[in-house]
């Protein structure tokens, strides 16, 4: 059972009257579009001055690209921002400052060598005599700064060394040390220990006491619930509702997350084999804790989670590109180390990065170059490459792929992204694995190349490859996998047979709340 | 696409040759003894020790790396094989071998420091500039080994020639060739521009990007000896401050014939044009007699115009990539 805390109310007795609070800061219709993906869409959210605003939504939502709009990073498509009923134009980050907006950004972006007080001020340093900097009087308005917010930093040692949360809390300075109107805190707490969300919460409580609208991007329900007054859900770019937080239950949210049309996706019906690939207690610090797991020949095991819970890196210890620090792998029952992904390679290990332009694929070599790297000494055992053996496996592969080009030569980085895929797919299955790890397959492919790598995905299944299966899009793990394990925060929180999952239980597993794994349709209770 | 990226490849090549026909022919009107027999000789005997200094090094600047000691090795080799001549310590064949192989081992003190303990290219081999000159003056001392000191006719085969080309040409396309091969045809070849391409990606696929790096340094040393021996053939008197200053001949070599600074592109072949194209230009200069100033300044503007057309050429290919990507 779920309750959410009723917030505001006890908390800030002193909150006005819903008409008196004047709108202070308005996004009216915005949308923004990379490549193929429409990442906002047409979206409006008014901040009140005095309020916290919650801004909840799965990953690719567009939470991010609606904050980074407001913080001016990027220039939205269409639609206008206005400032106190003042059509406004955010010229840049710089600009986003100087109108009252601050940001607390998800990873700190701070200058390792630069002191403390130097990076909370940098850019708007108090300068003293011929406009060289007031060292001192930074050095006593940091110092200032850090005690409101009842923090002890030594403002005067760099910023390398300090831990991550110390980190966030330098970054929340910096956003405090300019008069804010608005400040966004984009999923700040998710390196912060639970006494410094609560020191956050004060924060943001302070804030919201002096007439600042604050705007809370954030995964965990329950602290939604606890903070905020009102939330707004985005779902596929989209604005789906705006409500009172206290209107609102936790399921109610979950519901307005997920709920998407999931007809997309071939279902594939395999038929299990014997246990390939096993994990028992692994664990690697500070990424993910005692997670066991096994995945059998014409299996698909689906990993859901938020981004950051500690899926790709299971997988890069999985491929012997890190290692962990205790707990084992089995690989068709014998014990494994890998420790380098040529190892992994040689055992039938494979896998298909998440980023494909960085891990994945040479941009400037042919397709041909490029399915053929990881197997150059399998396939020419002796010195001399031969370009012809070495076409025609790449022809072969990418016919069975549907890969789209004017021919192996073509350079991969002239092919469009759900090409581009297929070819780093081909690359990984050159190898002859017997266990396949994709990360995120279909991230940032358009819709059509996105069904033609399930159907992939699903082909490889069935011809008895046991088959990993990290995705963020919860559609295409509730469809692909036979077998669904959600993470959170490094543990595995939910494991889900396909006939039981839901998108709300994952969902739920996923945000840190308790899967209700006993009930397949998820009536969610409600408390009112 | 396809022809707009392989355009890219070997268009330097073309027009550094291109350019070189339309430069000759202009210096050869306007001073006539270019066209000499000897004049030309001197220039590709020349061109072709910097040509195969400048091989070793755009294979350590295809994989990212720089190579900034070579001139010290260079001028290391040169020395010390003359002076194991001159005091009669080693026979010819055998001093000639002992400089190549000093010239790898040196190569390989690089490539342990850049692969081994990952000290940044630049700063290992800025050392070493300065250490393997260092050592260079601490055996020669303020001595000097002149033409008398070596066997007779030693210096001979700079100025000889099979079917009228200079041997020293003809050693210098051995070893551009054997290079374009081993770069094009083997898997060594496809490691480096792989790993010099994209580092990451090259590690997931199992490449071991270190031994690649380690073997890249060793070569490029290897090559620095050879050149060094050439060197005190071509030269016959050689101190410690020989070849002193090299280095910015061979990596503008290696820049102007099409190598990709950052690394993942660029040919031995293009590399080995540059070197070429560099000496007819300050050998053109100086037939023209214009002064010294100008012949620095031209040597820059003759740089920076490549880069410039570089990194121009670049940006129009990733454009015309962007564009076909969104498609």
């Amino acid at each position: 059972m779920i309750s959410p805390t009723p917030p505001i109310a006890s908390v800030i007795p002193s909150v006005s009257p819903e008409a008196a609070i004047p709108l202070r800061t308005e996004l009216r219709d915005i949308s923004k579009r990379f490549g193929a993906t429409q990442a906002v869409d047409s979206v409006s959210l008014d901040l009140r001055s005095g309020e916290v605003h919650a801004l909840v939504g799965e990953n690719g939502a567009g939470k991010s690209t609606l904050v980074k709009v407001l913080a001016g990073i990027y220039a939205p498509d269409s639609g206008s921002i206005f400032l106190d009923g003042q059509r406004m134009v955010i010229r840049g980050p710089a600009n986003a400052r100087q109108l009252g907006i601050a940001v607390v950004h998800q990873e700190p972006s701070l200058f390792p060598d630069l002191s403390v007080a130097e990076n909370v001020f940098l850019g708007h340093q108090p300068s003293g005599r011929f406009g060289s900097i007031a060292w001192g009087s930074m050095r006593t308005a940091a110092r200032r700064l850090f005690e409101e917010l009842d923090v002890r930093l030594d403002v005067a040692s760099p910023v390398r060394g300090l831990s991550m949360a110390d980190q966030q809390l330098v970054e929340i300075a910096k956003a405090l040390s300019v008069e804010a109107r608005v400040l966004i805190l984009d999923e700040p707490t998710a390196s912060l220990s639970a006494h410094e969300v609560d020191r956050l919460f004060a924060i943001a409580r302070q804030a919201r006491e002096r007439g600042v609208a604050v705007l809370f991007v954030n995964h965990r329900l329950e602290e939604v619930f606890e903070l905020s007054d009102r939330v707004t859900v985005l779902r596929d770019g989209r604005r789906v509702i705006t409500a009172d937080t206290s209107d609102l239950t936790t399921a109610d949210l979950v519901r307005h997350m997920v709920g998407r049309d999931v007809t997309m996706f071939p279902k594939v019906a395999t038929t299990a084999g014997e246990v390939l690939l096993e994990a028992r207690d692994l664990t690697r610090s500070d990424a993910f804790m005692n997670v066991s797991f096994s995945v059998r020949a014409g299996e698909i095991l689906g990993f859901a989670g938020l981004v950051g819970a500690g899926r790709t890196e299971i997988a890069r210890v999985l491929f012997g590109i890190d290692r962990a620090d205790s707990g084992e792998i089995r690989l068709a029952g014998q014990p494994v180390r890998f420790d380098s992904p040529a190892a992994a390679l040689s055992n039938g290990v494979a896998y298909v990065p998440e980023d494909r332009h960085q891990e994945g694929l040479v941009l400037d070599f042919s397709i041909a170059s490029n399915v053929s790297l990881p197997i150059l000494p399998r396939l020419f055992p002796r010195l001399f490459v031969h370009r012809e053996t070495e076409r025609r496996l790449a022809a072969d592969y990418a016919e069975r792929l549907s890969v789209r080009s004017t021919g192996v030569d073509q350079l991969v980085g002239a092919l469009s992204g759900g090409n581009q895929q297929k070819v780093l797919i081909a690359k990984w299955l050159a190898t002859k694995p017997r266990v396949l790890i994709l990360d995120e397959p279909t991230r940032g492919i358009d819709i059509g190349a996105k069904a033609e790598v399930h159907r992939i995905i699903a082909d490889l299944a069935a011809s008895g490859l046991a088959i990993i299966l990290i995705s963020s899009e919860l559609p295409e793990v509730l469809a692909m996998s036979d077998r669904i394990l959600v993470m959170h925060e490094g543990r595995i929180t939910a494991e889900l047979a396909r006939a039981d999952a839901t998108e709300e239980q994952v969902m739920f597993a996923a945000t840190g709340q308790q899967a209700h794994g006993d009930r397949p349709t998820a009536p969610v209770p409600t408390v009112d | 696409m396809n022809r707009v990226a392989g355009l890219l490849g070997r268009q330097r090549e073309a027009s550094l040759a291109a350019v070189m026909v339309v430069l000759g022919a202009f210096v050869a009107t306007q001073a006539p003894q270019f066209l000499s027999a000897s004049n030309l000789s001197q220039v590709t005997v020349l061109a072709s020790i910097i040509a195969i200094a400048a091989v070793g090094e755009a294979m350590v600047v295809i994989t990212r790396n720089v190579d900034l000691s070579v001139e010290s090795t260079i001028g290391l080799v040169a020395f010390l094989v003359a002076n194991a001549l001159k005091t009669h310590a080693l026979s010819t064949p055998e001093a000639m071998a002992a400089g190549i192989g000093l010239g790898l081992l040196l190569g390989m003190i690089n490539g342990v420091l850049v692969a081994g303990f990952h000290v940044p290219a630049i700063v290992a081999t800025l050392g070493t500039l300065s250490i393997y000159r260092g050592v260079d003056f601490l055996l020669a001392g303020g001595h000097q080994v002149t033409l008398g000191d070596l066997p007779p006719g030693y210096t001979d085969p700079a100025i000889a020639s099979v079917f009228g080309i200079p041997l020293f040409v003809l050693i210098a396309i051995a070893v551009v060739g054997t290079t374009a091969v081993v770069l094009r045809q083997t898997r060594f070849g496809r490691q480096v521009y792989a790993v010099g391409s994209n580092p990451v990606a090259a590690a997931t696929a199992g490449i071991r990007s270190g031994l690649v790096v380690f073997v890249v340094f060793a070569l490029c040393g290897l090559l620095a000896g050879l050149a060094g021996v050439l060197w005190g053939i071509e030269f016959g008197t050689i101190n410690a401050t020989a070849a002193n200053g090299l280095v910015l001949q061979v990596i503008a070599a290696v820049v102007v014939g099409g190598v990709a600074i950052f690394g993942g592109s660029g040919t031995v072949v293009g590399a080995a044009l540059g070197a070429l194209f560099l000496a007819l230009i300050s050998n053109a200069l100086i037939l023209l007699d214009l002064s010294q100033f100008w012949l620095q300044a031209i040597f820059g503007g003759v740089i920076l115009a490549a880069v410039s057309a570089d990194a121009a050429l670049l940006r129009r290919l990733q454009r015309t990539m962007a564009e076909n990507r969104s498609r």
